[in-house]
């Protein structure tokens, strides 16, 4: 990626961001959200979040793979569990890549 | 000029939760530097953008080789939750000149909303909430400024070798664990996931998007079937 597509994705990703942030505060009075959209904003997190973790442990190199051999699958289970009883961003880094090191450690090649 | 005691007590109620700041500022300054950008690009970045989260998933994309629009679409579809941070403080950051509400807008994080909020709906009294959440808001930015400029710093000492991009799954996994909430959204991530993965072949990412809002229709039907639970959310 060249240095000025890298910059104006900086600021494409920047001003737009800045726009939803800014759009209720700005509009205020003038406009609210209606109350559907307000109901469906409520789950793009949890769908798109889900939508970037999922393929990234199924597909580790690009293709399917369900094996024992996925250690990224594996590791990401764990991390899984991490994250569902702590919810902590941090501790389910750490463990997550503790178990994905310890599995290339012992069972790589 | 007096410092108002509103901007105090926000800066007051934000610091507990710099423990949650300051770790993932860090990670998102050294996942910076591990796919590639130098530092002052991965500061650019910090402070045009500030929002971690849409950071990482540009990382994630930038190494899967996306196209830069693809990059700039999920990007935003990760931010698009501010619209609802900004709906919801909007009464409470009112009478003021637009480029205060700009400045303002510019630094509400999810834990400047979740400071403020919390604090706004427990506090009886008259306060300025305005000055109470720029106390919140302006401490969480510079702590994350500085964080994720130790990150980027640090960043260089990370061998490649490590993985680290297996990090950016992983604190996703964090994130979207933290957004479920009940069964809808539980079910909007279900099906947001599974059609990321058999969507996986579509060109340029495109399953990425599709998946997102098939997600969120499916969240939206999930609480639709019960309409008499509303109410308890």
């Amino acid at each position: 990626m060249s240095k000025i597509s890298l910059w104006l994705l900086f600021l494409a990703v920047g001003a737009g961001t800045f726009t939803l942030r800014f759009l209720f505060i700005y509009l205020f009075g003038k406009i609210e959200m209606p109350e559907w959209l307000r109901r469906a904003l409520r789950f793009v997190p949890a769908a798109a979040l889900a939508a970037l973790v999922f393929p990234a442990l199924t597909h580790p190199s690009g293709h399917l793979d369900l094996s024992l051999q996925n250690f990224r699958l594996l590791a990401g289970l764990g991390g899984a569990v991490v994250a569902w009883r702590t919810r902590n961003v941090l501790l389910t880094i750490l463990i997550g890549m503790a178990i994905l090191w310890t599995l290339e450690a012992v069972f790589g090649v | 000029m007096k410092i108002k005691k509103e901007f105090v007590q926000g800066i007051q109620g934000a610091l507990p939760i710099l423990i949650g700041v300051i770790p993932f500022a860090m990670i998102s300054g050294v996942a910076a530097v591990s796919v590639g950008l130098n530092f002052w690009e991965a500061m650019g970045m910090s402070v045009i953008v500030f929002a971690g989260a849409s950071q990482l998933v540009v990382f994630q994309l930038m190494t899967a080789g996306s196209p830069w629009i693809i990059m700039v679409l999920t990007a935003w579809v990760i931010n698009v939750r501010f619209t609802m941070y900004s709906a919801t403080l909007a009464p409470y950051l009112q009478k003021l000149s637009t480029w205060r509400k700009a400045l303002l807008a510019y630094m509400l994080s999810d834990q400047a909303f979740g400071v403020s909020l919390s604090h706004f709906l427990a506090t009886k009294e008259e306060i300025d909430h305005r000055w109470y959440y720029f106390g919140a808001a302006l401490l969480i930015w510079v702590t994350w400024q500085v964080s994720a400029m130790a990150g980027a710093l640090l960043g260089s000492l990370v061998p490649a070798s490590w993985g680290f991009d297996f990090a950016f799954p992983l604190s996703f996994m964090a994130l979207m664990f933290s957004a479920l909430r009940d069964r809808p959204t539980v079910a909007a991530a279900l099906t947001g996931g599974l059609t990321a993965v058999l969507a996986k072949g579509l060109p340029y990412n495109t399953g990425l998007v599709l998946a997102t809002f098939l997600g969120i229709a499916a969240g939206y039907w999930v609480e639709s079937l019960k309409p008499h639970q509303k109410a308890a959310q």
